[in-house]
């Protein structure tokens, strides 16, 4: 099948991409294209109207202040994964980015598609809360500001409304450092289940993706003992409505768990190595 | 909405003026419009790698792409990997190594083992593998396409020495 017929058209500014979406309520915003082409080709969506934002420049900055990293939403993944200020100061970042699709998919999708199409077993979602970040959001009565945990709602849900664009992500310099890890059939495909971890010395958080329908960032207790460590991801799994709860879902769950702690551990090139945080067979 | 805009297309260099409508994709334009029926499709969904193509010179899925979108830009399908008759050193480490049976994914696996050389010559099996891990391939089982990507990195190694 092919897609439906739409109007098309390009914008410069925030404003009107906007001023678009709010006259024409079946428009859609295309950023990357590589989740809404695909729902397009097979007549899943046929919005009347795309409203194409690769245009807007004032989208397309990643800038470091030393205390907020600031991701404009028009970032594709593989600039993220490329860009020495990030691999330096958030390299889990970095990490997290490699593993989203395949080099082609990452050379054209954005944080923002990935944030505003909030499928659960993406990586941009958990690490926008694994982090604490904010979402920046502007619409006709201009920019409002989401906490990530606010921001994800369910299954490819979000508080966004229909007249609104991401136009930002706003990260605070972790205190604490982070561990990823995820697994997936093949490399590049959509994880069956990953994390982050967040190690402040003896406790700390997980944040899981492909296991619930929305991320959570979960307190638990890390001890020391290896096996303790397991009860504690399994306690904290205990907190989530898993999605299709099945033995061989909660095992991988706390796997990928204690692997990001793990991966949280290493130092300096091994952290940002090609093996680290693979998801290689268990 | 079913009527055609004009466009400028640059596509190997060259640049068509056609027309075209907007949910016209990329992949059917340059197959369907151009004639350049080097870039294939599979899926239509960005899993196969099939209608791989370079934009700007970056590895992209022709298929989740629409025509529209990229007027200005520079498109390289596979028929503008070589001008001429002769086949590029890449493209003689596939026919050497016997890297292809049917040819389906062979214009997306090599768009996107030029792009990788391009960026980085010298490149392990392992980013090999990563690089084209989004290109599926049914009949090979990957590794003399493995094997025909590291030997012209290997050959482009001698010529450094
Ligand atoms: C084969 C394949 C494998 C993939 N694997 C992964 C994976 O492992 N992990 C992963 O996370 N993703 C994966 N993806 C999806 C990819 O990351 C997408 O890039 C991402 O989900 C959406 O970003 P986009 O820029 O392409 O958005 P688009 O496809 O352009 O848009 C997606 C949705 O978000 C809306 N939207 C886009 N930008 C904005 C904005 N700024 N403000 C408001 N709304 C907006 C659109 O209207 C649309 O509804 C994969 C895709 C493919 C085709
Ligand atoms: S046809 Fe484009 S990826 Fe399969
Ligand atoms: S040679 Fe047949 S699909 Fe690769």
């Amino acid at each position: 099948m092919k897609p439906a017929a739409f109007e098309y058209q390009r914008v410069t500014t925030v404003a009107e991409a906007v001023k678009l979406l709010r006259d024409a309520p079946d428009a859609k915003v295309i950023a990357g294209g590589q989740s809404l082409v695909p729902l397009m080709n097979f007549r899943l969506t046929r919005p009347s109207l795309l409203v194409d934002v690769n245009g807007i420049k004032a989208l397309q900055h990643v800038v470091w202040d030393g205390t907020y990293l600031r991701i404009g939403s028009l970032v594709r993944h593989q600039q993220i994964a490329d860009h020495a200020e990030i691999q330096k100061h958030f390299p889990v970042l970095a990490v997290a980015a490699r593993h989203i699709g395949h080099w082609a998919i990452r050379n054209r999708g954005t944080i923002g598609g990935s944030l505003a199409h909030a499928d659960p077993a993406s990586e941009w979602p958990a690490a926008t809360v694994a982090l604490q970040a904010e979402i920046d959001v502007e619409g006709p009565q201009g920019i409002r500001t989401v906490p990530a945990s606010e921001f994800f709602q369910g299954y490819y849900s979000t508080v966004l409304q229909p007249d609104e664009l991401v136009v930002a992500v706003r990260i605070p310099y972790p205190k604490f450092r982070l561990g990823f890890a995820e697994i997936a059939r093949r490399l590049g495909d959509f994880a069956l289940a990953g994390a982050f971890v967040e190690d402040d010395g003896g406790q700390g958080f997980v944040t899981w993706f492909g296991i619930a329908d929305k991320p959570v960032r979960v307190h638990t207790v890390l001890p020391d003992n290896m096996e303790a460590r397991r009860e504690a991801w399994q306690q904290a799994l205990g907190t989530l409505a898993i999605a299709d709860d099945s033995k061989s879902r909660r095992h991988l769950a706390v796997q990928m768990a204690e692997r990001a702690w793990q991966h949280s551990r290493l130092e300096g090139g091994k952290y940002l190595s090609e093996e680290a945080a693979g998801g290689d067979p268990l | 909405m079913n009527s055609k805009v004009p466009l400028k297309l640059t596509v190997n260099g060259e640049t068509f003026d056609i027309e075209v409508e907007p949910r016209w994709l990329l992949s059917d334009v340059l197959r369907h419009q151009l004639g350049l029926v080097g870039t294939h499709v599979g899926c239509e969904q960005g899993a196969c790698g099939a209608c791989t193509v370079l934009i700007d010179g970056k590895p992209e899925r022709s298929c989740l792409t629409f025509a529209i979108q990229v007027e200005g830009q520079q498109i390289t399908t596979v028929e503008g990997l070589t001008r001429g008759e002769h086949l590029t050193p890449l493209q003689e480490s596939f026919s050497a190594h016997h890297a292809l049976q049917c040819g389906y994914c062979t214009p997306g696996m090599l768009l996107t083992a030029t792009a990788l050389l391009e960026q980085e010559p010298h490149p392990t099996e392992q980013r090999v593998r990563e690089a084209i891990s989004g290109n599926v391939c049914r009949c090979t089982g990957y590794q003399f396409i493995v094997d025909a990507i590291l030997a012209v990195a290997g050959d482009t190694k001698e010529d450094v020495r």
